[in-house]
């Protein structure tokens, strides 16, 4: 794949007191597109993951109603898997290969995404000169594009992610089918499980700390599914509008206890583009300027296996998240609006929610909070996006969600208080990226 | 309860053939006097990738269990025949900090007491032969 350069560790904020984000107000959102959901992909040109992006990012230009030309950056993540990858000797389509200006690398567009074949595949962009990997998600890509418009690397930039799904079942086959193991995988392969055991194992530590049980996350899966359902642009809303009912998410079948298969968030195909601009632009643009006020990062390494983290490491990573962002946005923790943290793995959306020290939710209490009403009609609303439990794995409907929710914008989703400052990010407790939205840029 | 078997390198190559030899050693910065496990090539507490304060440590094989989960739908071929099973998180004696995995043989399924003392054991894997740490409840 052509490369997509990474960006400088500098851009993120991962001081413990980082102090007032120098760009606070300086950059807004003006813009948001959205381009299918899908199981799996049906090996055609027009829903490949490639012609999504492009689409994403169409509508998000046309919601903001700017000038093409006027886009001089782009910000994704050229990783697009679920954990789908395209599997070695796989013949690769040529007939949806050839619809497109392709680069060197066949995969490019259909199991991956480089910014060239973006900008080769979007004649309208004729002035990109910034173009930058967001790493992982669009958490990353997110701060990338906010922090290069504060520095003035560009002025009116793309904000791209997109996720490919594959037929099969993924993570099995290749080294894991395999009876040696090599690499980092031998620490844990020979005991481990599926990607969400590291989080059930923090999950299971935080009940036996904090005297909790499974069944108490019911209302909080019902509310995700509840809200995702008003999400026409997710997945559950557009292929099976299905309520969960509270005994269906506490029957459901194990994954790795305590993580059954609604905490697994569900794998899909989705693109989704934002708009970026300076928050001077923004003022004459088509919709309400949403202005970010502050990112932070987690740099917590934690000493044990990758996907292993303890209870602890994570409560302290979202915690010193919690002082980041409320110190960098100039806010208190009670000025949040309402959260949009990351869930997918649901069980992970508590420790998150601990972490920002809000609305009197501290340690140990996440869990008694979902038993009260946490709905969009509540003082402050959980997770009003429905997050990846209520519209399907891609990490971007919290981001989304803040934006339409300041602009007013968030249709049946719209939350009964005022929507001045909200939170999202993700994805994992530690090693994720966070943004406070606000709808005035002071 | 069959496993993948590791393949060492020449980073953990000590750590394996302990274990060949039914000990537990860890590897040991000494310059931060830091027990790291996984292995790495520098020490997690101040970068050091120095040798000379690079050792390996005979540990007692006690530990504690820290937490668990229980294993229904893996990924990984050569464990599905025995869904499903316990993955319990082993906190060292000597440093809580480090912590191993193990699927605790001779317990029965979500049967996992958090807190309790375990022993170090050493099981065979069966592709090489490579010997992998095991930990079973102290009764």
């Amino acid at each position: 794949m052509p490369q997509t350069p990474m960006p400088p560790m500098s851009m993120f904020r991962t001081a413990v007191h980082p102090g007032l984000w120098e760009h606070k107000g300086k950059v807004a959102a003006v813009g948001v597109g959205h381009e299918g959901t899908a199981r799996r992909w049906d090996g055609t040109a027009e829903n490949c993951i490639g012609a999504w992006s492009i689409a994403a990012c169409r509508k998000a230009i046309a919601d903001a109603g700017v000038n093409p030309a006027d886009v001089d950056g782009i910000v994704l993540d050229t990783s697009t898997t679920t954990g789908a990858h395209w599997p070695a000797g796989r013949e690769i389509p040529m007939d949806v290969v050839q619809k497109f200006n392709q680069t060197d690398d066949p995969l490019d567009g259909i199991a991956q995404l480089s910014g060239e074949w973006m900008v080769k595949n979007m004649p309208e962009l004729t002035n990109v000169k910034y173009i930058m990997t967001g790493p992982g998600c669009m958490s990353a890509c997110i701060v990338v594009a906010a922090q290069a418009i504060g520095d003035g690397l560009a002025h009116t930039c793309l904000v791209l992610k997109s996720w490919h799904n594959l037929d099969g079942r993924y993570y099995q086959g290749g080294a894991n089918a395999e009876p040696t193991i090599s690499g980092n995988a031998k620490w844990t392969n020979p005991w481990a499980g599926p990607a969400s055991l590291g989080t059930a194992t923090q999950f299971q530590r935080y009940m036996y700390k904090y005297g909790k049980s499974h069944d108490m996350m019911a209302p909080f899966m019902q509310n995700s599914r509840h809200n995702g359902l008003m999400f026409p642009e997710g997945y559950w809303a557009q292929h099976r509008p299905e309520e969960l009912p509270a005994e269906d998410y506490i029957n459901a079948r194990w994954v790795a206890k305590p993580a059954n298969l609604f905490d697994n968030d569900i794998p899909i195909m989705a693109s989704a583009a934002y708009l970026f601009t300076t928050a001077e632009r923004a003022r004459d643009m088509k919709q309400k300027p949403v202005y970010i006020l502050n990112h932070a990062r987690d740099n917590l390494v934690a000493r044990g296996f990758g996907g292993f983290p303890t209870l602890e490491e994570c409560e302290e990573a979202c915690a010193n998240v919690g002082v980041r962002l409320h110190e960098g946005a100039g806010i208190k923790p009670d000025d949040l609006s309402f959260e949009n943290m990351y869930d997918g793995f649901s069980l992970f959306h508590v420790f998150h929610l601990e972490g920002l020290r809000t609305h009197g939710i501290g340690l140990g209490d996440a869990l008694d909070a979902f038993q009260g009403d946490i709905s969009i009609s509540s003082p402050f609303p959980i997770s009003p996006s429905g997050g990846n439990i209520g519209s399907g794995r891609t990490r971007f409907w919290k981001h989304t969600d803040c934006i339409q929710q300041i602009q007013g914008r968030a249709g049946a989703r719209q939350i009964s208080v005022p929507a001045n400052i909200g939170v999202s990010g993700g994805p994992m407790p530690t090693g994720g990226n966070f943004t406070v939205w606000g709808s005035s840029p002071d | 309860m069959p496993k993948q078997s590791p393949v060492p390198d020449a980073l953990d190559k000590p750590y394996f053939d302990a274990l060949n030899e039914d000990r537990l050693v860890i590897q040991n910065w000494t310059c931060c006097q830091r027990l790291q496990h996984p292995p790495a090539a520098t020490c997690g507490g101040c970068g050091s990738n120095q040798l000379q304060h690079m050792s390996w440590k005979q540990v007692s094989g006690n530990g504690t269990i820290y937490s668990y989960g229980v294993v229904y739908d893996s990924p990984i071929a050569v464990l599905q025949a025995d869904q499903p099973y316990n993955v319990a998180l082993i906190e060292l004696e000597e440093d809580p900090g480090v912590k191993m995995l193990s699927h605790l043989p001779g317990r029965a399924v979500d049967d996992v007491p958090i807190g309790a003392k375990v022993k170090v054991i050493f099981e065979t894997t069966p592709a090489t032969g490579q010997k992998v740490p095991e930990w079973q409840v102290v009764s």
